[in-house]
């Protein structure tokens, strides 16, 4: 790659970062999202791992909020604050490994099919059709019963369900991009099929898989949420979604206990918001006849 | 459940525009459809087969049973036969409407299915024509005053909503409104769709009561994709010229609205509406499940946690089922709502 | 009496740019006046400002008579009675105005409806009559947009301009969408109905021969101005304002062979109305210009008997 062409590049995205910082929505959904992403870094510091261990609990069970447990503690005597932080390095790990393997199987299929077309293209659509007619939820919930419970299996039944729209938004930018001129002065030159594919077609969907990326961590973090709240998660790690099932479990319902359900499902509510509010604002500075829309 | 928000595949597919198209259309589309199910058959069948534990053993949970009895279930349920028998065995069975015999419960699966399909459809149903209703309305409202503090108020709501968990959200209502906080006494009933005791016009009083916070709960999560559609076709309709015509002859703004702007950019909503009730079945497991509705979600996690192998495979025909039958149906409408396209 | 007086309007955008710079024009009752210009001269914005049909982010000033009574003052609900029932529009691009999704029918009926409190069976019949009158079947009422041709759709943008008997017809760009044959049939039309029912008409189009041919007077417009404004075959014979000798010479003319040999066509574009050039805005593409045209911006002015021209070279020697 010439230096020309990362000067260009460096431009573009400067340009970008201008006009994103202009979308007010997407400006705050940003400043969230690095403060969770703080908080989730920092969480062992914060309240420190031991803060998961039911035998050594410091509270009795199911206390209200007070000052020395802000949002009380759960059936074992853990502080749900401190449960909460340490959740939020599960959520946001599971939602953002799980939206990279669904975007990034996506994008292989949609510059695969875009590039390649004929019957490869066609059996390519043909599949991810297939996939976007099945209830995905349900699929997902099999696949997480079927495997061994961990976080892995919850990452694996998210990707590999939720990938067909960015596959079709990639096939589709694949071929505008192929269509222009420079691509076919790149094959003229001798540029074989790998070739165009990773410097000239992967470069310009990027943009795109960016806010499709964004926009499915929000729906991987929920899919992520109710799976451990069907108890298909990792029963040894953290979740909220799982501080959920726990809540439910202990009787959070009906005996009132508001402040043991409404944290853990507040947090999902601004993670995912403060994601489809990042992912909107690209979309729209990526297109803005429809970001005056959207 | 949350889907990604873009235009429904079946809009971007429209029919030409000669006399003949229409009749070819429906033929291709119900091929098509035709291809899905039967897609749908054989993941469901070759899916479960790898669910872990012994069918047998989850049967006879419980219950002593010797070597020779469970020989004979096995036989019973044709699990002594091939895979591949099986599979055809079921493929046929299937295509007659026989969806097996559920270990659970000893009965036929589509008895079951059928047994508690009217409570989904019902709750289902409500939640759908609610929801979008409520998002027709206020998506037409944004986008009519884009820009303005109750086009943002009300997407900034709609957002919000759309990123809460539907189960969570669920549990709590049942603590506010059910279980009721402090001073507030529980309104409504913490689950279940009816007491059990009443009947005639009382009875459906009493399952409309049951219904009202699952039905809050669905249409709460859900109507942000219809709000987020109708916007953004409406403001694509805004620039149309046709619309300053119909300025231009003296019509009063709301009548502009109503007459010509609604009608065009309700096209590609009322596709993207047809979609959602083909996704509202599956995406009720989790409303289902918190506030105990008898309907096909409670079912099917009842059948995952045995595993039901044969109940399971039911459901998840239903389901996707469903879907593609909501495709084609909105495939099948849009001609006929777009005077554009042939017929 | 004229029907329709313009007195300085003046047209702004939400950012500052203006669209129409000062319009003066008047339109006698029973009378065409053509206005002629290159795209982005604002003539459009006229058409939709004398109904007030802009978008909100539009600032207008100045006054708009239409009968004596001032449009840009009215109230809302005035304005609604007199929008298609006093001045009606014959829009360009007939296909994307008319509403796709109605009846042809049912979209010449709505004003009808709403001015006249017409009766559903009044209404038809009258649709009928109109349809007619435009030379289609009545029973094409049942037709939708993209059932019809071209011409065809003009016709019944026609049609609906006519239903309430309006005093004036603005017409813009009735005919640019059409192919050659079938404007002609479309003009023809147009003059025909307008002449007959004693309706003044105001047409815009980019195309002086046709407009020359149709109407009684003409004004040329250039960056949101009127340059030249005066009897139809004088403007197109003999411009006074260099711009208007080249618009008219743009077109070639039926029957002289010359004009057809040697087109002149205009070099530069025209300005952007964002940053218009200072003085003429005129003198960067004007071929007879003076060094003062950089600085001066001469006014409409008498440059023949009832022919006014903005240019200094017509009104007087440069000062």
């Amino acid at each position: 790659m010439t230096s020309l062409t990362w000067t260009r590049r460096r431009a573009s995205a400067a340009r970008f970062w201008r006009q994103y910082r202009r979308q007010r929505a997407g400006a705050y959904g940003l400043v969230a999202l690095a403060l969770i992403a703080l908080v989730a870094l920092t969480a062992p510091l914060l309240v420190g791992g031991d803060v998961r261990s039911v035998t050594d609990a410091p509270g009795t069970a199911l206390e209200a909020p007070s000052g020395r447990f802000p949002l009380g503690t759960d059936q074992f005597g853990r502080s749900l604050l401190g449960l909460l932080l340490w959740g939020a390095r599960v959520s946001l790990a599971v939602g953002l490994l799980a939206a990279a393997l669904s975007v990034a199987i996506g994008t292989l299929i949609g510059i695969l099919a875009g590039h390649y077309g004929g019957w490869f293209a066609t059996l390519a659509m043909r599949v991810t059709d297939w996939f976007l007619v099945m209830p995905s939820l349900v699929l997902a919930i099999v696949l997480a019963t079927v495997m061994s419970r961990s976080v892995w299996t919850v990452v694996l039944a998210i990707g590999i369900t939720s990938w067909p729209t960015t596959a079709r938004l990639v096939r589709a930018q694949t071929i505008a991009v192929e269509s222009r001129p420079y691509i076919e002065r790149a094959r003229a030159l001798g540029g074989g099929h790998g070739h165009v594919m990773s410097r000239h077609v992967l470069p310009n969907v990027m943009p795109l898989v960016l806010s499709q990326t964004t926009l499915c961590i929000s729906t991987a973090i929920l899919t992520e949420a109710t799976l451990a709240f069907l108890g298909l998660g990792d029963p040894t790690v953290v979740s909220w979604g799982g501080m959920l099932q726990d809540a439910r479990e202990a009787g959070a319902v009906s005996s009132g206990h508001w402040w043991y359900l409404a944290p853990p499902g507040i947090a999902i509510a601004v993670v995912a918001l403060a994601f489809t509010l990042c992912g909107r604002a690209i979309e729209s500075v990526l297109n803005p006849k429809l970001g005056a829309g959207r | 459940m949350t889907t990604t928000v873009g235009s429904p595949a079946g809009a971007a597919r429209r029919p030409g525009t000669t006399a003949t198209a229409y009749p070819r259309y429906l033929a291709g589309r119900l091929g098509g459809a035709a291809v899905s199910l039967l897609a749908v058959l054989v993941t469901s069948f070759f899916l479960f087969r790898v669910l872990p534990g012994d069918p047998v053993k989850a049967m006879t949970r419980g219950v002593p049973t010797s070597a020779g009895q469970m020989a004979t279930l096995r036989r019973q349920f044709g699990l002594d036969l091939p895979l591949w028998q099986q599979f055809t065995d079921y493929c046929a069975k299937a295509l007659t409407g026989d969806l097996g015999t559920s270990y659970q419960f000893r009965a036929p699966v589509g008895e079951l299915i059928a047994d508690k399909l009217p409570a989904t459809l019902l709750l289902t149903g409500v939640a759908v024509v609610l929801y979008s209703a409520v998002g027709l309305w206020l998506g037409t409202r944004s986008a009519w005053r884009h820009g303005g503090l109750g086009d943002k108020l009300n997407t900034g709501v709609a957002l919000t909503l759309w990123s809460v968990p539907s189960f969570w959200l669920g549990l709590l209502l049942i603590i506010v409104f059910s279980v009721g906080v402090g001073p507030v006494p529980g309104l409504f009933p913490t689950g279940g769709m009816e007491s059990g005791d009443e009947t005639g016009p009382a009875y459906v009083l009493d399952v409309a009561h049951h219904m009202v916070l699952p039905v809050l709960t669905l249409v709460a999560v859900g109507y942000a994709q219809t709000l987020l559609v109708m916007r953004a076709s409406l403001l694509d309709e805004m620039g149309g010229d046709y619309l300053t015509t119909a300025r231009a002859k003296g019509l009063r703004d709301d009548l502009v609205r109503r007459r010509h702007a609604v009608p065009n950019a309700l096209l590609p909503t009322v596709t993207m509406i047809f979609i959602n009730l083909g996704h509202v079945a599956a995406g009720s497991i989790l409303v289902e499940t918190v506030f105990s509705w008898p309907g096909l979600g409670g079912l099917f996690y009842q059948a995952l946690s045995v595993p039901d192998l044969p109940l399971v495979q039911g459901l998840f025909v239903v389901f996707a089922g469903a879907m593609i039958v909501m495709n084609l149906l909105a495939d099948l409408l849009y001609p006929l709502l777009d005077p554009r396209v042939g017929r | 009496m004229s029907l329709l007086t313009i007195r300085d309007l003046r047209v702004t955008y939400g950012t500052g740019t203006a669209a129409v710079r000062g319009v003066d024009l008047t339109v006698a009752a029973g009378r065409k006046l053509g206005v002629a210009g290159e795209s982005g001269c604002g003539k459009s914005t006229l058409a939709l400002a004398l109904l007030r049909l802009l978008p909100p982010t539009a600032r207008l000033t100045g006054e708009i008579l239409l009968d004596g009574e001032d449009v840009l003052t009215m109230k809302w609900g005035r304005l609604r009675a007199v929008r298609w029932a006093g001045a009606s529009i014959v829009f360009q691009g007939a296909m994307h105005s008319l509403n796709a999704v109605h009846r042809i029918g049912d979209q010449i009926a709505e004003p009808l409806l709403v001015h006249r409190r017409a009766t559903p069976n009044a209404a038809r019949e009258r649709v009928g009559t109109l349809l007619e009158q435009v030379g289609l079947p009545a029973a094409r009422a049942s037709a939708y947009p993209h059932e019809l041709s071209g011409g065809q759709r003009q016709r019944v943008m026609i049609a609906m301009a006519l239903a309430c008997e309006p005093r004036l017809i603005v017409a813009d760009e009735p005919t640019t969408a059409l192919d050659v044959m079938i404007q002609a049939q479309v003009l023809r039309l147009l003059e025909r109905l307008v002449t007959e029912q004693d309706i003044s008409l105001v047409m815009i189009s980019h195309d002086l021969a046709v407009l020359a041919d149709t109407c009684d007077r003409l004004a040329v417009m250039y960056a949101g101005r009127v340059v030249e404004e005066g009897p139809a075959r004088d403007v197109y014979d003999a411009a006074r304002h260099p711009y208007g000798r080249a618009l008219s010479a743009a077109f070639p003319r039926i029957g002289d062979p010359a004009s057809r040999l040697a087109p002149r066509g205009l070099p530069g574009d025209p300005p952007d109305p964002a940053a218009l050039p200072p003085g003429c805005t005129f003198h960067p593409r004007c071929p007879v210009a003076l060094p003062t045209c950089a600085s001066q911006d001469p006014p409409l002015a008498p440059a023949a008997p009832g022919h006014r021209a903005a240019c200094v070279l017509t009104t007087g020697s440069p000062a």
